[in-house]
């Protein structure tokens, strides 16, 4: 018997997954690729909940949350790219220009 | 049990043989009309007229040497070939082949599964055919197949938006986005979607010779180019998925413009009455002739027109395509509200 | 009975490959997995009865943006090999401590007792495109045309930012 209990902890745990990547790794594209994980967790507990109440609004912001992703990975992988043009490396630890 | 999981495997397997039966004969078939246009004879050796050519096809590739190269990632350079197929035969599962029939009292529906999503389906599903030919350019370490994944997977992105605009119009005049009910959308309004929407169509013909590698499109993959393109390093059975892909690609496209412009199943001229023996002819028998038909132009195209370079194909599509594509939807939207 | 065994393996097979997109040491390794995760997301959508979410999730997710990253991964691949760790240990200390915190919020969860029974079908899917459609277009106009807006915003961005001259 699936509730939705179990699609919130699913949830949660693949969250986890994915704050543990941004904080541990330190080529920048994983970083990104853990925000995506991060916004996958969240639009599943949206999609469980909008099942449970049956309302298409859960299904909807969903989309909406899609749409920014989108957005979000080309405008960072835009400045990933100009970033390695000038710097040559993707690691995030030498991506410390305001030290100068 | 017998209408929810019989009758489906049942589908599922007679889909995949026709599927695989009709590719062998498509490799044969394009070999027979480039020769007869260019005056000669094409494959007569084996059987009659050639008949044979393509088991002969299959038997040489099964038994050539399967070589890796030095430095390969190996895992991911044997998913490339299956990545590449698997999405193309995958498609067949929406395309509504018949209206439908009844044999020994069991209700055997025309096709394997009707999503009510069914033409984003097919849409998503060929997006994911673009990895494996990333992956199997990558894969190979090595320059030329590198260059030209990403010049192929670049070309496939670039069409696919043109060719997803004038899915949209077809959607905008059926109202759904199932498949049997854009076929149901032309049987209730008597036009074929082809006569309704003429700059559809034929932005979806010249974008889907882009979508599948053919020519006059096929740079990424031509002889003269880049070698032979992403699938350079391989040999035997994984050459022959790459193959089997790009023509099960290939009837793909077409069945999706038989369904979705040119009628489906549905028999021409259904409100003439003197013309109504063309009925007879089953509906499944009209989508295979109008598939054909399509797939004839295919080939016809290949053996006509030269090559376009590569920056000229997508000046073609993103300066060209995209536009008139977009201006359709546009128009389509005006006329559906004023008249 | 079908619909907890596919629950169940489509959550192993989700967390199993999120574990492995941050623990992969090749970079392509890790977007190939993240793709695979996508996927069996967009199972678990048409299981919740969202089958419009879950095409949606295949073709702009896994067949665009992730290709997006795919095509950053190997413009950017370096000659060095890819990177380590650069502290073991950090990854250790740092998952006990997430661990400990999913744990704490997982029995907070089943502490207050929310587990209520699955509603039906019902009329979700039966007519999903055209409810979501309706909801885009009349509650939701302005989030939508904002969406539109943002979409265009960051396809000038991107463009900008990543051409060589300008």
């Amino acid at each position: 018997m699936i509730t939705t209990t179990h699609y919130m902890v699913l949830s949660a745990a693949l969250f986890t997954l994915g704050v543990v990547g941004v904080m541990t790794r330190r080529n920048v594209i994983i970083v990104l690729m853990s925000i995506e994980l991060m916004l996958n967790a969240v639009n599943i507990n949206l999609v469980a909940f909008s099942h449970e109440l049956q309302n298409a609004v859960g299904q909807v912001f969903a989309v909406f949350i899609i749409v920014v992703a989108a957005a979000e990975a080309a405008v960072g992988l835009g400045i990933i790219l100009s970033f390695y043009r000038n710097k040559e490396t993707v690691n995030i630890d030498e991506m410390n220009l305001l030290r100068w | 049990m017998v209408d929810t999981v019989i009758v489906p495997l049942m589908m599922i397997v007679t889909v995949l043989a026709a599927v695989l039966v009709t590719v062998m004969y498509i490799v044969l078939l394009e070999r027979k009309v480039q020769a007869w246009v260019q005056v000669r004879l094409g494959p007569m050796r084996v059987g009659p007229h050639g008949i044979l050519q393509p088991l002969a096809d299959v038997l040489k590739l099964f038994l050539k040497e399967d070589i890796t190269p030095a430095r390969a990632d190996k895992w991911v350079f044997t998913a490339a070939p299956i990545i590449v197929l698997v999405p193309s035969l995958i498609a067949f599962a929406v395309i509504p082949f018949a209206a439908g029939l009844s044999l020994f009292g069991i209700d055997i529906p025309g096709r394997i599964a009707d999503v009510n999503v069914g033409l984003l389906y097919i849409i998503s599903v060929a997006g994911i055919g673009i990895y494996g030919i990333i992956l199997g350019g990558w894969s190979s370490n090595s320059k030329y197949p590198l260059l030209a994944s990403l010049r192929s997977s670049a070309q496939l992105i670039s069409y696919e938006i043109a060719v997803t605009m004038t899915l949209v119009t077809v959607i905008m005049l059926s109202g759904t986005l199932s498949m049997v009910g854009i076929v149901d959308a032309q049987l209730s309004k008597g036009w074929w979607f082809a006569f309704m929407q003429p700059v559809a169509f034929g932005i979806y013909f010249i974008g889907s010779l882009a979508e599948t590698n053919r020519a006059p499109f096929d740079l990424p993959e031509a002889e003269q180019e880049l070698v032979a393109g992403f699938h350079t390093e391989y040999s035997g059975m994984r050459f022959a998925f790459f193959f089997l892909a790009e023509y099960a690609n290939m009837i793909v496209v077409s069945s999706v413009a038989t369904t979705l412009f040119l009628g489906g199943w549905l028999a021409p001229f259904p409100n003439v009455p003197w013309l109504s023996f063309l009925g007879l002819v089953p509906g499944w028998a009209w989508f295979m002739l109008k598939t054909f038909g399509f797939l004839y132009l295919f080939l016809w195209v290949r053996a006509t027109f030269p090559r376009y370079r590569y920056d000229q194909l997508m000046r073609l599509g993103w300066k060209w395509l995209i536009p008139l594509a977009i201006l359709n939807v546009v128009v389509t939207g005006l006329v559906k509200v004023l008249v | 009975m079908v619909e907890a065994a596919a629950f169940y393996i489509l959550a192993t097979l989700i967390l199993g490959f999120g574990v492995l997109v941050i623990t992969a040491k090749s970079t392509v390794h890790s977007v190939l997995f993240l793709v695979a995760d996508f996927l069996c997301v967009a199972a678990l959508y048409v299981s919740l009865h969202a089958p419009f979410l879950a095409v949606i999730q295949v073709m702009v997710y896994a067949g665009g943006i992730v290709v997006l990253y795919l095509f950053v991964v190997m413009l950017v691949n370096l000659k060095r090999p890819p990177e380590a760790h650069s502290d073991p240990r950090r990854l250790g200390r740092l998952g006990v401590v997430m661990a400990a915190a999913v744990l704490t919020e997982v029995v907070a969860i089943f502490a207050v007792g929310w587990a209520k029974p699955a509603a039906a079908a019902g009329t979700l899917s039966a007519q999903n495109v055209e409810q979501i459609g309706r909801a885009l277009y009349t509650d939701y106009l302005i989030p939508f045309e904002l969406a539109s807006f943002l979409l265009l915003v960051a396809m000038i961005g991107a463009i900008i930012l990543a051409k060589r001259e300008l």
